[in-house]
């Protein structure tokens, strides 16, 4: 361990911080001075209508996209000042579809392995074993367009958790898949975090997937957070029989269906009809 | 399933980067572009039609003209480096539509979420373009001997060829990210590729020698890549072709010209996941 990474000591227990992060296209403030703590172990979950910040934040953290200002950390490093350092601690699974359709699961993973620089003797082991792990080693050899779109995103998971990040990024990892699907999804993500005390980050704008996979939750709003904390206490806050979705519309002022501008619909839907 | 170490510092995390890392991505990348291509040559196959046309219709005509001073070889042979290096440049210059493709799925999100360098990126996929490149040169050798045009069949002659197409397929397939980088749709794109390909391919001498241009366009070619391609691939293809430049100054020229442009393409790669 450096002297730098010595005295980050303090700030090593949290996976993923956000001080006053900001990202302005043009005019537009997507995301606007927002703050985040994400303690190690969490199954976090940023939630938010289309066009509220969720994507442009998890693109910040993931070292897609610089800060206008602010600042942010992902397991231990800054992503501005360091973005290689983060990128080989975290797995991002996009909200498109990102497994090579004309290549087999295998070798989309044997991709991933040598890209972060696996050793030679691990890497076959170690692809066998994430495509053990996401239950889909029957159909490593096929290529990946002849997959259901829950294969694709278990194989898309496959890929981003195979050098063992400490933090795993989903863009709403669950879109368009079918009960069944996503069901399984979850399992494997609660598995990894279970397993692996892998730190998880999910946006989404669906209530269950919220209340039945992340321990804590932040709600964006036209850029900023407008509510924090577990999906008990939010609830709890509103009132006794307050649901999730009341919490949701309370925060983000409107229902889950309102917003997102043409690009988002049209980006969401190609998504859930590739995957479905 | 084997339970795994924990989360905390796998090997996988302590590689430092070296130029060792940056061939090995860029190798893992060229080797997937090549793996893909085997797997679907319909492409490889439908570019093979354009060159054919070339040479068997516009040649075969033109060489009964007898105006165009080729020294001392015929107008067909003159021209068939010229066609190479424009099936290389068609083959090539439309690379950035696939780039965008894998953008609008978030093929391109995930290759940059990794720790390779943005660098070994850009040039897997030059790489992987140079393959596309050595096997036009492999048609128009075919068609060279169908057509009994006096190609140098020695290796050292085919090596070379085969260095200065891949060289070239490396330079417009990076331009070719660098328009895709910046336009970012494939409309667009589809327009812009098209507006470049015929000044690219007129303002070069792959179907006339430079003497015979008129002085503003000899100036435009000498700014053209094609023109050094094509002049390399003249001087080493063809029995009795003739080299202007020489071939060191035409592979500097390349050389520098591919360098530049994949440092532009590494700063820009990573606006496509904006």
């Amino acid at each position: 361990m450096t002297d730098q990474e010595q005295s980050q000591s303090a700030v090593q227990d949290v996976a993923i911080q956000a001080i006053a992060l900001t990202r302005q296209f043009g005019e537009v403030t997507a995301v606007d001075h927002i703050h985040l703590q994400v303690g190690h172990g969490t199954i976090f979950g940023l939630l938010g209508p289309n066009g509220a910040g969720k994507s442009t934040t998890i693109k910040i953290l993931t070292t897609l996209l610089d800060p206008t200002s602010g600042a942010a950390r992902v397991a231990g490093f800054d992503v501005a000042k360091n973005p290689r350092e983060v990128r080989r601690r975290i797995g991002y699974v996009p909200q498109m579809l990102s497994a090579d359709g004309s290549l087999t699961g295998r070798e989309n993973l044997m991709l991933s392995a040598k890209l972060y620089g696996m050793a030679r003797a691990d890497r076959k082991e170690r692809v066998a074993e994430a495509l053990n792990f996401m239950g889909i080693s029957e159909a490593g050899d096929r290529l990946a367009k002849t997959y259901s779109g829950g294969m694709i995103r278990r194989l898309e998971v496959a890929q981003a958790m195979l050098h063992r990040p400490a933090v795993l990024f989903l863009d709403e990892p669950t879109i368009g898949l079918d009960p069944v699907a996503r069901w399984a999804v979850w399992e494997r993500l609660r598995e990894l975090n279970e397993r692996f005390g892998m730190t998880v980050l999910i946006t989404t704008h669906d209530m269950d997937e919220a209340d039945s996979l992340c321990s804590e939750l932040a709600i964006l709003h036209r850029g900023k957070v407008s509510a924090t904390g577990k999906p008990s206490e939010l609830k709890a806050a509103l009132g006794p029989e307050a649901t999730l979705d009341d919490v949701f519309a309370h925060f983000s002022g409107g229902s889950i269906h309102e917003g997102g501008d043409y690009r988002d619909t049209r980006r969401t839907r190609s998504t859930a009809s590739r995957l479905g | 399933m084997t339970p795994a170490a924990p989360a905390v510092r796998p090997a996988a995390w302590d590689n430092s980067s070296s130029v060792l890392d940056f061939f090995k991505q860029s190798a893992a990348i060229a080797e997937v572009e090549l793996k893909k291509l085997i797997r679907d040559p319909t492409e490889l196959l439908s570019r093979a039609v354009q060159p054919t046309l070339w040479l068997v219709i516009f040649g075969q005509v033109f060489s009964r003209v007898r105006g165009i001073p080729t020294g001392n070889v015929t107008y067909l042979a003159f021209m068939t480096p010229g066609i190479l290096a424009q099936s290389v440049l068609f083959a090539a210059i439309f690379y950035g539509i696939a780039v965008i493709w894998e953008r609008d799925l978030g093929i391109v999100q995930k290759l940059l979420v990794s720790p390779a360098e943005r660098s070994a990126l850009v040039v897997g996929k030059a790489i992987s373009a140079g393959f596309r490149g050595a096997i036009q040169a492999g048609i128009i050798y075919l068609l060279a001997l169908v057509l009994r045009i006096g190609v140098r069949w020695n290796p050292i002659s085919i090596a070379g060829v085969l260095c200065g197409v891949v060289l070239g397929s490396a330079i417009f397939s990076t331009f070719s990210l660098i328009i895709a980088c910046i336009v970012k749709s494939r409309e667009r794109f589809m327009g812009i590729g098209q507006v470049l390909t015929m000044p690219l391919f007129f303002a070069s001498n792959a179907i006339y020698p430079l003497a015979l241009m008129p002085r503003w366009l000899q100036v435009v070619a000498l700014f053209n890549p094609l023109t050094y391609l094509v002049d390399a691939l003249r001087g080493m293809m063809i029995q009795g072709g003739q080299n202007v430049h020489g071939l060191p100054v035409d592979f500097s020229v390349m050389g520098v010209i591919f360098l530049i442009l994949a440092s532009i393409a590494a700063k820009l790669y990573p606006t496509l996941a904006h």
